[in-house]
């Protein structure tokens, strides 16, 4: 793997930057892996990542319909924090934490992780409330967060109304400073560059349309463009997709997709230096470093795997988004798009075995899941390579929903990610 | 934005005055008690999700607020048919056996 550096850059402007080495291979697939994933996004290229790196199992491919972060890893608003209620959750997401915190090095990829800080709202007392506990719990699992008052948070967020004259007027919020965002794709692209150099064949433009299934047990994928390709075990990161992919190995998810929707504005100079998100007028945004400001919508609530939505879920947003900084009631929108989140009963990801042998998956993470995507990949490596999931992972399983121990982050994570 | 036709009103509306309620034709075990952890589990939490044809309740909330059911293809949007409760589905995926794509009982 050629090695990005400042002084990589200066020796290559020389010869106009022609000679930079491709960034992955594009190999034809052997027939048979140790282990495939089926899913090149963010997820499913660090899974492959750390697989090959933490236990040495290189010999995997990575299976995409499209390209490679060309789903939810190009489609989400970029939002990291860990700051989650149970203790399984908030050590899942500050596992993924720490891993971000180092990650632009350990890939030598620039993900521009930017811990700015990530503010939640409160609107009511009943939100001060849930938002104290949070603080409260997070101080004890060891994570940052803290409550701030309505007027040090005009001071922190100039351009945020924080005025009585609103109608509903912001009463404090709740701010962990480690948090903050990254860029999407440099994220998946820094995963797949180094997981090739590992020597992960990452297969792009193959589809796969139905599980080798033989007495319980996967032994590979069936694939449209490369016919079968056999696997010891078989990982699925497929996001809105996963109950297809369920249903090709004759089972049912405790999921369902739903198109989630987010916006960006055109770019206009610096004026937000941080993540602002509010549950109760439900919206959130950030700028990002081209200047655009980047907005969250909720999901819509129907079934639906066609990456838009409704109109009227932007025009909620917008009118929450314009309720907390009245300043950007004229600022022009310029792109809308949507993406389809496999969303569980508790909001909760999914990290587990499946009533099919050697089959895993990886789903569930519904609206919130680039956080996630370095401790989602360490951990689902950690369940492919041992057969048995992780600790941090073991309450994540699909068991969960048979014996009710439920993971509920509504509270804290089922609105706004 | 769906363009939504109410059986009970008689009369298309906004997607806004609706609210989708979910997977349709879901029967409720008549004695939980002497269901396992399992089918109890099943029963709360597991979905079809189909990439396709989707057999869904509607409620008409900002509406007469009465619960309708309708099919609707996942993948388009499009709206196949509305059918009332306590009706069976006409349009029907051919690779879902009947039974299963429309419930025991409705």
């Amino acid at each position: 793997m050629q090695h990005y550096s400042g002084f990589g850059l200066l020796k290559h402007s020389l010869s106009h930057h022609e000679n930079w080495q491709r960034v992955w291979r594009n190999p034809t697939p052997k027939k048979k892996y140790d282990v495939i994933i089926i899913g090149g996004g963010g997820h499913g290229l660090a899974t492959a990542y750390y697989l090959a790196k933490e236990h040495g199992i290189t010999n995997v491919a990575v299976i995409e319909k499209g390209h490679l972060g060309g789903g939810n890893a190009c489609r989400n608003t970029t939002i990291v924090r860990s700051n989650y209620l149970w203790d399984e959750s908030a050590a899942l997401y500050e596992h993924s934490m720490q891993l971000w915190e180092g990650l632009a090095q350990e890939l030598n990829y620039n993900v521009m992780f930017s811990q700015r800080g990530v503010y939640h709202t409160c609107h009511t007392l009943q939100d001060m409330r849930a938002n104290e506990r949070l603080v409260a719990a997070n101080r004890l699992q060891g994570i940052d967060n803290e409550m701030v008052d309505a007027e040090q948070l005009q001071k922190e967020i100039p351009t945020l109304d924080c005025s009585k004259n609103s109608r509903y007027p912001i009463l404090g919020a709740s701010v962990q400073r480690r948090a903050g965002n990254a860029r999407h794709d440099a994220v998946a692209w820094g995963y797949a560059r180094a997981a090739d150099a590992l020597g992960v064949d990452l297969i792009q433009s193959c589809e796969v349309v139905d599980l080798e299934v033989n007495d319980g047990k996967v032994t590979g994928v069936k694939t449209k463009q490369y016919g079968v390709i056999k696997a010891d075990r078989v990982g699925c990161a497929v996001a809105g997709n996963s109950g297809v992919l369920a249903k090709m190995a004759g089972f049912e998810l405790p999921v369902e997709s739903h198109p989630l929707q987010a916006l960006v504005s055109e770019p206009i100079k610096p004026f937000l230096d941080t993540v602002v998100m509010s549950n109760h007028v439900h919206g959130y945004m950030s700028q990002s470093d081209k200047g655009d400001l980047v907005i969250g919508a909720g999901i819509d609530g129907w079934v639906g795997y066609g990456q838009r939505g409704s109109y009227g879920i932007i025009e909620h947003t917008i009118q929450a988004i314009v309720e907390l900084f009245p300043c950007t009631s004229r600022v022009r929108m310029n792109r809308q798009w949507g993406g389809i989140v496999d969303a569980c009963p508790d909001a909760s990801p999914i990290i587990s075995e499946t009533p099919v042998k050697n089959l895993f998956f990886n789903c569930g993470w519904g609206t919130g899941g680039f956080k996630g995507t370095p401790g989602s990949g360490h951990l689902f490596a950690h369940t492919l390579a041992n057969g048995k999931a992780h600790p941090i992972a073991e309450p994540f399983s699909i068991k969960r929903f048979h014996d009710g121990a439920l993971i509920d982050e509504h509270g804290a994570a089922g609105v706004a990610h | 934005m769906l363009h939504i036709y109410c059986p009970h009103c008689a009369e298309y509306r906004e997607e806004e005055e609706f609210h989708a309620a979910g997977q349709a034709h879901i029967v409720r075990p008549l004695d939980p008690d002497a269901c396992t952890d399992k089918e109890w589990g099943e029963y709360l939490f597991f979905r079809k999700n189909p990439r396709g044809l989707h057999h869904e309740l509607w409620v008409h909330s900002a509406g007469c607020r009465k619960f309708f059911n309708m099919t609707r293809d996942t993948q388009t949007y499009e709206i196949k048919e509305i059918y009332k409760i306590g009706e069976k589905p006409s349009v029907v995926d051919s690779s879902v056996p009947q039974e299963i794509a429309s419930g025991a009982a409705s």
